[in-house]
């Protein structure tokens, strides 16, 4: 048992039954899970986001670190890894747009390992890149497919989301689980697996488990909280989606309502997902945006051919040989020492 | 100065882009659909199961149906009032619903979903 881990869970569970019990028919809490709260979060979460943001704009780069991993700029018969070890803002974006899609230097994770207890060995440790990429697509697709409860008309490209996502089918027709229409969701299994996956890599690897904290643990466990209670909203306890939507609806065209027949499990699934976004912006999910700041990526790897300058540096005020040799010319010859420029002689 | 630009532009990106449902939908109001019940449907009273269940669980109970039809061969359902439905999408849930458009459609489009039944199945069953 891991403290880390079970406060974490516990926390989420908590989270989740005030809201599905606060919802119920004798607390008639609808108004502050279904209305206020949602707001307020939404308002943490783009005044936090900017904040941290602007926290970030002012803090200063002193050097230029950029992580290389190629060949640098030389000689011209060596071949440059112009992505690896860009030189140019051109390949600095193309680098970026590459980690940011694709996640490369996630890619590059090895394992080191003892062979036979003396030879050491590296070997490719591709599993956290699977399970991160299948994470974050996954989430993204979910987020961009909730969006059908919060536009009217539905654009298209959510729709064109929706079936692609939903085409495959799966039916189980048990007396005791039954579900087959709608259709499923991929992305919504493939969420719940990937948080799975990232939960246990940080619960049996040792050493991962050495280094994670509770908040490591706590967007695990509220992000799993979120795919379950939507899961089972959308094959198991059905939920009345009109409804649903028309609360939605009124959320985001400030005319807020509570309709009859909402259940308490989709209350508790918004509240987990205004909990996520209220922390958000104190959390390490803001990530998001600091790999857009990562100051190892985003700058260019030319330190040989252009000069660096601390943009903090405070402007010094310096007086150089030349100058020096301007003050004291007359003086240094008549010393007899050496000057770089004779005076002209007065004809 | 040059970087803070460039983080003010990707900000007020990102929060145009997560702002996108307030503007999208600005000042419009978006109730949810009403629906039309036929002369039928009106006269009948009740749905085929409580009203309640056939808003959020239709989908199922037509896939109950088919598979009761098409992998069992029975056609016959009866509900908790002991009334008898033969379990067809055609000719039972549109003989009752047959304004389509103004019922099945009304909801699926604000809910944004596209039942593919209607690829095979007639969707006017009575050539209104
Ligand atoms: C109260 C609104 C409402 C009405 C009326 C309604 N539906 Fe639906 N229907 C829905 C919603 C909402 C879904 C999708 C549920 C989801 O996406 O989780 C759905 C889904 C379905 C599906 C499964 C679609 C799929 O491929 O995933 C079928 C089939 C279906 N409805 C048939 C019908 C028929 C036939 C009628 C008319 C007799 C009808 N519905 C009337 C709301 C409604
Ligand atoms: C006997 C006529 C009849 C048949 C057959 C019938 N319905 Fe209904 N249905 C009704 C009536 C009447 C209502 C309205 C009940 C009410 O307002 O309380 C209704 C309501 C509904 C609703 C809920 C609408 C809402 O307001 O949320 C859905 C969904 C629905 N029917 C779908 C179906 C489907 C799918 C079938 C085929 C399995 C079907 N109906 C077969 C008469 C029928
Ligand atoms: C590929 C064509 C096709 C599609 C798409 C299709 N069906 Fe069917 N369906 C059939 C055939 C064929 C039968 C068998 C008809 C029979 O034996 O009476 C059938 C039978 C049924 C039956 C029972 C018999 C009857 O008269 O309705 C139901 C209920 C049914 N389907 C529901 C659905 C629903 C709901 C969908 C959409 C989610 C759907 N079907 C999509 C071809 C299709």
């Amino acid at each position: 048992m891991n403290k880390n881990y079970m406060v974490s869970l516990i926390a989420v569970i908590v989270l989740f039954l005030i809201a599905y019990v606060g919802t119920q028919q004798g607390a008639g809490l609808q108004l502050v899970f279904g209305i206020i709260i949602p707001y307020l979060a939404v308002i943490l979460f783009v005044v936090g986001f900017i904040r941290r943001v602007m926290g970030w704009s002012r803090s200063a780069v002193p050097f230029q670190i950029t992580t290389t991993c190629g060949q640098q700029p030389s000689l011209p018969w060596f071949k440059q890894a112009k992505i690896d070890n860009p030189s140019s803002t051109f390949f600095v974006i193309i680098r970026m747009f590459l980690e940011i899609v694709c996640f490369r230097s996630l890619f590059r994770n090895s394992r080191m390992k003892l062979n036979g207890g003396t030879k050491l060995t590296y070997q490719l440790e591709i599993f956290l890149w699977v399970g991160a990429l299948a994470f974050h697509y996954a989430f993204f697709t979910v987020v961009v497919r909730h969006l059908r409860f919060f536009t009217e008309p539905v654009p298209f490209f959510v729709t064109l989301l929706e079936k692609v996502d939903s085409f495959m089918r799966i039916e189980v027709l048990y007396d005791a689980i039954q579900s087959g229409l709608p259709g499923v969701y991929m992305s919504g299994l493939v969420l719940l697996a990937a948080t799975l996956y990232l939960f246990l890599r940080r619960v049996l690897i040792p050493q991962v488990r050495y280094i994670s904290l509770a908040a490591d643990f706590f967007p695990l466990f509220l992000i799993m909280g979120i795919a379950l209670s939507g899961i089972f909203m959308r094959y198991f306890t059905k939920v009345d989606i009109v409804a649903i939507k028309e609360l939605t609806m009124g959320l985001v065209t400030f005319r807020p309502t509570i309709p009859e027949g909402v259940s308490g499990l989709f209350y508790a699934h918004m509240f987990l997902v205004s909990i996520l976004l209220a922390y958000f912006p104190f959390s390490k999910l803001m990530h998001l945006a600091g790999i857009f700041l990562s100051p190892t990526r985003n700058m260019t790897g030319n330190t040989r051919q252009v000069r660096y300058v601390n943009p903090w540096n405070y402007p010094v005020k310096v007086h150089t040989y030349d100058e020096y040799e301007d003050d004291f010319r007359e003086k240094m010859i008549d010393a007899g020492l050496p000057v770089v420029k004779m005076p002209e002689e007065q004809p | 100065m040059k970087d803070k630009n460039m983080i003010l532009a990707g900000l007020v990106v990102f929060i145009v882009v997560i702002t996108f449902p307030f503007w999208f939908n600005m000042g419009k109001a978006a109730p949810a659909p009403e629906l039309e019940l036929t002369a039928k449907a009106k006269a009948a009273k009740t749905c085929v199961m409580p009203t309640a269940f056939m808003t959020a669980e239709h989908m199922q109970l037509l896939d109950v149906w088919r598979h009761n039809v098409v992998r069992s061969g029975e056609r016959m359902f009866v509900n908790a009032d002991g009334k008898l439905f033969d379990m067809s999408l055609s000719n039972t849930c549109l003989d009752c619903h047959s304004n389509k458009e103004k019922f099945c459609d009304r909801c699926h489009d604000y809910a944004s979903v596209d039942p593919y039944c209607w690829d095979c199945h007639i969707d006017n069953p009575k050539g209104e």
